[in-house]
């Protein structure tokens, strides 16, 4: 039986259960270097798809160059804050 | 206001560019006249969230990451909350007045504690070593 979810700020996710599938021998894991940017260093640039003026477009953020930009993260689309 | 200071807004999610479409189209344009101003970016999969170090791999979501980077592309100023407490926009425009300040000096003027536009900033200086107690009280961090 699913049970229904109660819904908050955090968005839902599922994920597998039970025993992990796949080989057993690949002990080596990558690990992968976690490092938060700096202040005073580079922006990592990249290039993104998205939503615009009611056109759908691919963006670098190498393109705002010259202005000074305000990049926002958020969880998700239709949550709540 | 963003528009007044010159800065370009981006906004960015794991959320495709068809769920932004319609999350823009049937519930922000209600609240934002003409709809979100600025592009709404997809990373799917976090990469680009992974990259600036605000990727929840657990929860499969960004975190609220936000980043003030300067026209030479160089990060000045970052900030992260967990989702469910919102952003202070405030707050985040008068960091920008104030690095837009430090920047157009040159580095000539400091903004301390407490400044907001129109409040006397600081000159470093050799002269200023041991003397900033004359130029800034405690009261200053917090008055309007």
């Amino acid at each position: 039986m699913s049970e229904e979810l109660s819904v908050g700020c955090a968005r839902p996710t599922g994920g597998p259960v039970g025993e992990e599938a796949g080989p057993k021998e690949q002990t080596e894991k990558i690990v992968e270097e976690k490092r938060m940017v700096m202040v005073g260093q580079k922006a990592p640039d990249f290039e993104a798809p998205g939503y615009h003026n009611g056109k759908f477009i691919s963006m670098k953020l190498s393109e705002n160059l010259g202005k000074w930009t305000l990049l926002c993260f958020y969880p998700g689309d239709f949550t709540f804050v | 206001m963003f528009k007044k200071l010159g800065v370009n807004v981006l906004a960015m999610s794991i959320d495709s560019m068809f769920v932004h479409k319609m999350w823009n189209d049937d519930e922000l344009s209600k609240m934002v006249k003409g709809g979100i101003p600025f592009p709404m970016l997809s990373d799917a999969g976090g990469r680009v969230g992974k990259v600036y170090g605000i990727y929840d791999e657990n929860a499969g979501v960004e975190t609220r990451g936000r980043f003030i980077i300067d026209p030479d592309g160089v990060i000045q100023g970052y900030e992260v909350l967990t989702p469910a407490v919102g952003r202070n926009v405030s707050e985040t425009i008068r960091q920008i007045q104030a690095f837009q300040l430090v920047r157009k000096t040159k580095g000539g003027e400091a903004t301390p504690s407490g400044w907001q536009p129109g409040k006397k900033t600081l000159k470093p200086g050799i002269n200023l070593v041991g003397k900033v107690w004359e130029e800034w009280t405690t009261k200053m961090a917090f008055d309007k």
